[in-house]
């Protein structure tokens, strides 16, 4: 039997994105961002979007592939596909399963996309207006747990209680996005930098660990990839961008209910990590870039330390704003503004990124980058995360 | 077990929880002052939350059975800003994670009943307090935590 690999077998042929809005400023509907997206990312890989034959998403995305395939007169719908789970925790593996779908030749010319217009439809950060809930929410909204940042933040103050994490290793990780949006010129927070002081003086979210710069925006937008075979990506305008490894899921019961998963203060990616580190052969130390989805910043620390960027024991000494900066610190990461400053399309526009840096055309270019990780949104259930590489790094 | 007659934790209008047949028999529990979860009656070993499986044996025969209504803060957070139109003007109010020892670890959320800015400290002790909302249509009774006096 052959080695079961997505290794160097698929590629990301083009990225696109819609104009990014603060939520409820988007002129279009969530929909027709969609297509704007879409659209674009079959314009950068320079393919007929009729072509496209396959839709995957996540965070149950509303622009159905049915919808989606009638709308763009798609020739032939040959996979559809809906990662579970709320959020971002299905960035990666959206990617992942458009490749999936490919390699296996179930579809030809897969996107993997998110569209999400907050201000058309409900805000994450609001919670239940129902009169009742049930399920898990029966034990949790009664008591005034109810918004993302609440359903994670004690899983933050008890890894960052037990490991003496200081709340400003978290505003390096903000600062950082907000350094990289100030060069973007399709960051929301554009012209909006962030300092130590702002930072500082930004009111309690939750105590003890989220101001208000530790939590992502909310937004209006879309944004897509296309994934192709790695041979037909040669044939295309851009350097290929190879999906070297990827993995998604969560650790023994790491969804268990009303907040009871054994290793709870995590954010679930430990056998994601490894088993993505496995397909990729390669290893946290081989990564000239790192994007990890910010819903929190408490949520990137774990994720990093998950991945094995970062050392728990050493969090506060590595998780410096210098370290985390394009283009020379020693692990630049969200080098286009991410969640937090560029934009909250769930984490898609940090594959985008991750495609941009290995091109060679990004905003705030490492130099030379080959293996760049996205890190999808951590504690949200399943999670995933992959690895982009250039020709260079197969 | 008296039923407390101490203030409720959090202001009046958030969502009630839902009456269920799986979890039905925790909430008659905490409405008659009785902390009451589940109990593999084949492997012996509690779960929370409740689920119609045991996780360890994959026995459906799940019993309910009281435990005692104490245990230690496992972690915690303290919301300031309001996430649902009851709490606007309200807070902060904090939020503890209890973990039961005496009943293999299981964890429940509720309102740690404190001033708004009390240190907070994880493995303190803490001990349930029963909150009721007879008015509620069904009523029903919360779970709140203070600290061991």
């Amino acid at each position: 039997m052959s080695e079961r690999t997505l290794r160097g077998k698929v590629a990301i042929a083009g990225v696109g994105e819609s104009t990014y809005y603060k939520h409820g400023q988007s002129p279009d509907a969530e929909f027709k961002l969609a297509l704007i997206a879409i659209l674009e990312a079959c314009r950068d890989a320079g393919i007929d979007p009729r072509e496209v034959d396959g839709f995957a998403s996540y965070g149950g995305d509303r622009s159905e592939a049915v919808r989606l395939a009638a709308a763009l007169g798609i020739r032939e719908l040959r996979f559809s596909n809906m990662h579970w789970g709320g959020g971002g925790g299905g960035v990666a593996a959206s990617v992942a399963n458009a490749g999936a779908a490919v390699l296996s030749g179930m579809a030809n010319c897969v996107i993997a996309f998110r569209s999400l217009a907050q201000g058309q439809f409900a805000r994450y950060g609001r919670g239940a207006q129902a009169t009742a809930v049930g399920g898990d929410d029966a034990f949790l909204a009664p008591y005034g747990l109810m918004s993302p940042a609440q359903r994670f933040a004690m899983k933050i103050t008890r890894f960052m209680t037990d490991h003496g994490i200081r709340h400003e290793a978290l505003r390096a990780i903000a600062m950082a996005s907000y350094h990289h949006a100030q060069t973007n010129p399709r960051a929301v927070m554009q012209g909006r930098p962030l300092t130590e002081e702002k930072y500082d003086a930004s009111r309690w979210i939750i105590e003890p660990f989220h101001r208000l710069f530790d939590c992502c925006q909310e937004n209006d937008g879309a944004g897509a990839v296309l994934v192709v075979p790695a041979e037909r990506a040669k044939d295309l305008p851009h350097r290929p961008t190879y999906l070297l490894g990827a993995a998604q899921g969560g650790h023994h019961r790491s969804a268990a209910p009303v907040h009871n998963a054994p290793d709870y203060a995590s954010a679930h990616f430990k056998t994601v990590a490894r088993n993505m580190w496995e397909m990729a052969r390669l290893g946290p130390r081989d990564c000239d870039v790192v994007q990890a989805y910010e819903n929190f910043t408490g949520g990137v620390l774990l994720s990093l330390v998950e991945h094995g960027f970062v050392d728990p024991h050493h969090a506060n000494e590595q998780l410096v704003l210098e370290n985390l900066l394009a283009p020379s610190g020693r692990m630049p990461m969200n080098t286009s503004g991410g969640n937090l400053a560029e934009c909250y399309m769930h984490g898609l526009e940090m594959v985008n990124e991750a495609v941009r840096q290995l091109r060679g055309k990004a905003c705030n270019q490492v130099p030379g980058a080959n293996v760049v990780a996205v890190l999808g949104g951590p504690m949200v259930t399943p999670v995933s995360s992959l690895v982009l590489g250039t020709e260079a790094a197969l | 077990m008296s039923i407390s007659t101490t203030p409720r934790a959090l202001p009046a209008g958030l969502p009630a929880p839902a009456v269920e047949p799986l979890t039905m028999p925790y909430w008659d529990g905490t409405r008659a002052g009785k902390l009451v979860i589940q109990r593999c009656r084949g492997c012996g070993k509690h779960q929370w939350g409740p689920e119609w499986i045991c996780h360890r044996c994959h026995g459906f025969d799940l019993g309910w059975e009281e435990v005692a209504p104490r245990g230690r803060i496992w972690s915690w957070q303290r919301p300031h800003h309001p996430v649902h139109p009851a709490l606007g003007g309200f807070g902060p109010y904090t939020i503890v994670l209890v973990e039961l020892p005496h009943a293999d670890g299981v964890r429940m959320v509720g309102n740690l009943l404190c001033e708004p800015h009390a240190p907070v400290t994880i493995g303190a002790e803490v001990e349930a307090v029963f909150e009721p909302h007879d008015e509620a249509h069904p009523p029903y009774t919360l779970v709140q935590w203070r600290p061991k006096g």
